[in-house]
């Protein structure tokens, strides 16, 4: 079963389509980059799977719920992380997990155990008290990812992840996303660097709400002759009609 | 010898309550020079924020100075405050004015007439003046951007203080982004700015690697890349994370780390290209293994990963 189907989804704000009908499918345990310049519609593509935002018209199952009717189901089979928030930094490590775990309905104990897991992965033993402001960057940033997958979720969405991230956390952390998509969660993310685009099973680019290019970072460079996806992505994004400015 | 654009020396911060009081800026000196574009490259809560305040006179440093186009930050703000153009991290200009508004709000504060000022931004301005009616907070990021530094230029500053201008922003935008800085350079002028991306770092004329509020090095970029002390040995071919396993598990490897499509491996000492291919012959994948030129980011990792061996 594919994790995600989406079937031509549209969203318009008034008379500007935002998202203008779109249409992929995502394998189970696939990492799949959506990849596009700002203000191509990815954010708004993003928030009608992740159930925030009806779609105008248009089908998509996500998990293998509706995005109309089973908003709810699809809240409770996916995570969500981004660089911008993830995580409470006046919060401690353990409270941040004791909340968020809360947050994805799971029990006390569950998140007991989680807790230990993600302690004991992480070599953070000894730091459950501190808060999360005072951890360095790398930890903070496994820290946010383990959080988002901890109630194990089909599909984890991470928008931006890796934004003004040191060059070695952010590799890392890569290592990290095909790790948990060995464990067939699948990752959909975002991404404005492009050598990441190339750690991507597929990838796709959107341009003035549309899709423009999909396939494997090798397909990709082969269709537009270049040697890497920053060639292939600033062919693309050049070409957009919805300049702004 | 050339004046100094921004002149910082031996500059300390600690913020109370900031992780028990690590500092921000731990001993942190350059010397940009006048007329050229002087990069601050780091990731995030590398003081790079910190550094740059203390460059447009927002804040003060606990010890060392800092010297902005000749006057002394801690006790000439006023005057360093007419000549230099400051964009922050945020984009802090009136949501609720408009890209005229704004840019007339500016003019008057900085005692400029506006036209003369559009005339100095106009390559810019060009760009923005099919929506000058339109509110700054209804504007998209690239827009906010270009107006943002409209209104940093419309005195027509010596120096330019960019905090992160790009962070967040596509690939498409920076590039044009950085075209309009070299164009400030060819006008006359100078340019602070950091930045969290090692492409950006290439097109400055000197920059300052920053971690942990620690410079870890000042140089052009292609000195900085020529003075890479080790071998690098660039792998590709297969899949990416089961080949940097390999590579790890060779024992061959000081380090290895993904660069897009290929990896790139700082050999242990004595590690020669033909061990690596053998073996690599006996994993998955048809590898293929060659030595490579360093990149920035390559010496930036080198020089972190030096330093957190230090501490």
């Amino acid at each position: 079963m594919n994790a995600i189907e989406v079937k031509g989804i549209t969203k318009k704000f008034g008379d500007f389509v935002a998202v203008d009908s779109i249409s992929f499918e995502v394998g189970t345990g696939e990492i799949f980059g959506f990849l596009g310049a700002n203000g191509a519609g990815k954010s708004t593509a993003m928030r009608m799977l992740c159930g925030l935002l009806e779609p105008t018209s248009g089908e998509a199952k996500v998990a293998g719920f509706d995005i109309y009717k089973q908003r709810e189901q699809i809240k409770k089979s996916i995570g969500y992380m981004s660089q911008k928030f993830s995580l409470y930094g006046d919060l401690t490590v353990a409270e941040n997990i004791k909340f968020w775990g809360g947050l994805y309905g799971l029990t006390k104990a569950e998140i007991r155990a989680k807790e230990e897991e993600i302690v004991e992965k992480l070599e953070m033993r000894g730091w459950e008290n501190s808060f999360v402001a005072s951890l360095p960057m790398g930890w903070k940033q496994k820290l946010a990812f383990s959080i988002s997958i901890m109630h194990s979720p089909k599909i984890v969405f991470l928008d931006e992840p890796t934004g003004g991230v040191d060059p070695i956390v952010r590799r890392k952390f890569w290592e990290e996303i095909y790790d948990a998509s060995l464990r067939s969660i699948t990752v959909f993310v975002t991404t404005h660097y492009m050598d990441e685009a190339e750690y991507c099973d597929r990838a796709s680019i959107m341009v003035d709400g549309q899709i423009r290019a999909l396939g494997t970072p090798a397909e990709l460079k082969k269709k537009f002759g270049r040697a890497d996806m920053d060639g292939v992505f600033k062919d693309l994004a050049r070409g957009a009609q919805r300049k702004d400015a | 010898m050339k004046s100094s654009a921004a002149k910082v020396c031996n500059l300390r911060k600690v913020y109370a309550g900031n992780g028990g009081g690590t500092a921000a800026l731990d001993g942190v000196s350059f010397d940009a020079e006048e007329g050229e574009i002087f990069g601050l490259i780091g990731p995030d809560g590398a003081g790079k924020t910190t550094l740059m305040r203390i460059a447009a006179t927002l804040i003060l440093p606990d010890s060392g100075t800092a010297e902005i186009c000749g006057f002394d930050a801690a006790r000439d703000c006023r005057r360093i405050r007419q000549i230099i153009g400051y964009m922050p991290g945020k984009f802090s200009l009136y949501q609720d004015l408009t890209i005229e508004e704004n840019i007339a709000f500016f003019a008057k504060v900085f005692g400029v007439r506006k036209e003369d000022g559009i005339e100095y931004i106009e390559e810019i301005y060009r760009r923005l003046e099919p929506f000058k009616k339109r509110l700054a907070g209804r504007l998209s990021g690239g827009m906010k951007q270009k107006l943002a530094l409209c209104c940093a230029l419309i005195h027509r500053p010596k120096l330019l203080v960019l905090d992160e201008p790009t962070t967040g922003v596509d690939p498409v935008s920076r590039q044009e982004f950085w075209d309009i800085l070299q164009n400030m350079k060819k006008i006359g002028i100078s340019v602070l700015v950091s930045t969290p991306y090692m492409d950006e770092a290439a097109r400055c004329d000197r920059i300052a690697f920053i971690s942990s509020g620690k410079i870890l090095k000042t140089d052009s970029p292609q000195n900085i890349v020529a003075a890479f002390p080790k071998k690098i040995f660039r792998a590709s071919g297969g899949k990416m994370f089961e080949l940097l396993k390999a590579l790890r598990g060779s024992g061959l490897a000081e380090s290895a780390y993904s660069f897009g499509d290929s990896c790139h491996i700082v050999p242990k000492c004595g590690a020669r290209i033909e061990d690596l291919k053998k073996c690599l012959q006996f994993s998955a994948g048809n590898f293929s293994v060659a030595e490579a030129p360093a990149t920035l980011e390559d010496c930036f990792m080198e020089l972190n990963s030096g330093e957190r061996n230090r501490s």
